[in-house]
């Protein structure tokens, strides 16, 4: 009996002592700050972290705020514009890394289209900006698109690839052995079967771009501000209830993107 | 009435390679084979032999090496499988998962632009046929496996090809239905008068549903035949030892020629035709199936043969003698199977035309 005890013991990970303290010592460090900067959104005080009453004062302010609507307007813009431009090239780098046979390079090319993931975030930024600027490229926004353009495709370029690798290969023949030409079987059954994929990477494109402040803040001059980047620099001037509930609303429509992303995956994944 | 018969395939000198950055695999190797109109043919052989290849030159998924390949007299080879007026029945269905089995099943005749009508009817008419009329709405993972596979049946019927293939189609399905698909589509071949080319690696399928067999090792094409020929008379030691159960029997040739003569090392003479390139004292094989050896009872000083192992089967049951390091098998008779148990010392005859010589 009590052999059998010792050896059941450890089988499961939170048969571990401790384990649930810090679990919840994890969790409580990664979600308190969260929730009190909800929470916090809601006071009245103009005092960051003295609670006097509910109030949505902050977020009417925030309305009225007109650099906030231009730096939140060119966060979309940005994301509207770069997150579909980099879904676009995955999947077609996906396509012909997955489907395209053999071909030379293709073990090298997948490996350089998810480099960028382990690159320094800071290195890319520095490397984007010195590019940018020894060509003279200077259009503003479109200067921060492109280069979140670039950022964004590992990303989206990942779940695209796993799903396409999970898709079997006899349906696309099944396709043409049923008299069916290449164009048709695209349309008919790659596409259709891809699009969780497509749209779990658009996802996560779009996040990431939305979410970007490193590579934004070396490449967007004067007018190009996006969110997280005035953000900081409101920080800078002293944390106000107003960056609580800019930072709110960032995360409920973080949270909704990346509901849709699980979402999407799952579909992927039956 | 003599019927000239239809070629409806005919594979001239196919060989297949695979490259692939560092390794070559010779999947088939010169292969030649015809097959008739209305023919339900088969392609047997161990995993990995090249059936599933085979099978996908004709179809038009793969790039042939050399060779060529021809549909009823069409040369087909550089046809995309979009235009080859052949369907297949893939292994593991690959039945598209987002459409309904309605529209799996109409997708070809959509392909081919047949008209609205003509596409329903159809449709309703192989879902009919292979009884999934009930389940045109279904998914194809709300579906058994042996559902799914009746649904990649119609789906590969539903544009009449003149040849449909099928990859081990029953091989993903359990014992009981396995048996009764067999019986299914055979009839289901019959019925439609469409060319089957069948494949599998269970001897048994191939022998119960086949007109005729190519027996494929390792890329070759080992023989073609009727299921008696290929089970009577196998043309090497590979195919008699993998359809059935064979003894492969040493000996050597005393005279050769329709009446020839060998004896075993057991000391058996056997009467048998022996080809004239055999000459006196060349080493044979004999090839005779269990079956076919009548065992008599015998005793200790006239015979060395004794039962060295018994397996009761219930219905029959399989038996090995031993004698100078050879063993040979017997299948025993219902009726013989309580005169002889393990032990006795018993002699074995060779009914004339049982035995063969084989390279
Ligand atoms: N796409 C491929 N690339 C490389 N080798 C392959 C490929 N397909 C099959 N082969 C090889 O060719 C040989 C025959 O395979 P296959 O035709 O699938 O055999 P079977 O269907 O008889 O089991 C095997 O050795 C297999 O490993
Ligand atoms: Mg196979």
């Amino acid at each position: 009996m009590l052999a059998k005890n010792k050896k059941t013991k450890f089988r499961y990970v939170w048969n571990f002592p401790g384990f649930g303290g810090w679990t919840a010592i994890f969790f409580g460090f990664l979600y308190v700050p969260i929730f009190v900067l909800v929470c916090y959104s809601f006071n009245s005080s103009k005092f960051a972290m003295i609670w006097t009453g509910f109030s949505f004062r902050w977020y009417a302010k925030l309305f009225s705020n007109d650099d906030i609507q231009t730096a939140t307007i060119n966060s979309l813009i940005v994301a509207f514009a770069a997150a579909p431009l980099a879904t676009i090239i995955a999947t077609f780098s996906a396509l012909a890394l997955v489907r395209g046979g053999e071909f030379r390079f293709r073990e090298f090319s997948n490996g350089l289209i998810t480099l960028p993931l382990m690159v320094p975030e800071i290195v890319t930024a520095v490397a984007t900006l010195i590019f940018f600027a020894s060509l003279g490229i200077n259009f503003g926004l479109i200067n921060v698109i492109i280069a979140h353009t670039v950022f964004c495709i590992p990303f989206a370029f990942m779940p695209i690839k796993a799903a396409l690798e999970a898709m079997d290969p006899n349906l696309e023949l099944a396709a043409r052995d049923l008299y069916s030409d290449k164009t048709s079987t695209f349309k008919t059954i790659t596409l259709p079967l891809l699009t969780p994929g497509i749209l779990s990477g658009f996802m996560l494109a779009f996040v990431i771009s939305i979410d970007d402040f490193i590579i934004t803040l070396m490449v967007a001059g004067g007018g190009s501000t996006t969110l997280p980047v005035y953000i900081y620099s409101m920080v800078k001037m002293g944390v106000s209830p107003e960056v609580n509930a800019v930072s709110s609303l960032m995360l409920g429509f973080s949270i909704f993107i990346v509901s849709l992303y699980w979402f999407f995956n799952r579909k992927i994944n039956n | 009435m003599t019927l000239k018969k239809v070629n409806a395939i005919e594979v001239k000198n196919v060989t297949k390679v695979y490259r692939s950055s560092n390794t070559e695999t010779r999947a088939l190797r010169n292969a030649n084979l015809t097959i008739y109109d209305n023919e339900f043919f088969t392609l047997l052989g161990p995993s990995g032999c090249g059936k599933t290849t085979l099978l996908r030159l004709i179809a038009g998924f793969e790039d042939i090496t050399e060779g060529s390949i021809n549909l009823f007299d069409q040369e087909i080879v550089n046809l995309p499988p979009n235009k080859r007026p052949v369907n297949t029945v893939f292994q593991q269905y690959s039945l598209f998962p987002h459409l309904d089995v309605y529209e799996n099943v109409a997708f070809g005749l959509r392909r081919l632009k047949k008209d609205e009508s003509l596409t329903k009817k159809r449709t309703m008419e192989v879902l009919e046929l292979v009884q999934m009329k009930d389940y045109a709405t279904r998914k194809p993972n709300q579906l058994s496996g042996g559902q799914q596979q009746r649904v990649a049946l119609a789906r590969a019927l539903a544009p009449e090809p003149k040849v449909l293939l099928l990859d081990e189609p029953l091989s993903a399905l359990d014992l009981k239905l396995r048996q009764a698909m067999r019986y299914e589509l055979k009839t289901l071949q019959r019925e439609t008068g469409i060319t089957f080319v069948f494949v599998t690696h269970d001897q048994e399928e191939a022998l119960t549903m086949s007109d005729r067999i190519a027996v494929i090792n390792e890329g070759e094409i080992q023989q073609i035949g009727e299921p008696e020929q290929i089970y009577e008379s196998p043309s090497n030691k590979f195919v008699a030892n993998f359809i059935g159960e064979a003894n492969l029997l040493s000996g050597f040739c005393k005279t050769n020629g329709e009446n020839g003569l060998c004896e075993l090392y057991t000391g058996h003479s056997i009467n048998l035709f022996v080809p004239s390139h055999i000459k006196q004292n060349d080493k044979v094989t004999i090839f005779i199936r269990p079956e076919r050896i009548k065992i008599v009872k015998s005793s200790k000083d006239k015979s060395q043969l004794s039962i060295s192992e018994f397996t009761y089967l219930g219905n029959a049951a399989t038996i090995q003698l031993k004698s100078n390091e050879q063993i040979i098998n017997v299948n025993l008779p219902i009726e013989d199977l309580k005169v002889f148990k393990k032990g006795d010392y018993v002699d074995i005859e060779f009914p004339k035309g049982s035995a063969q010589v084989i390279d």
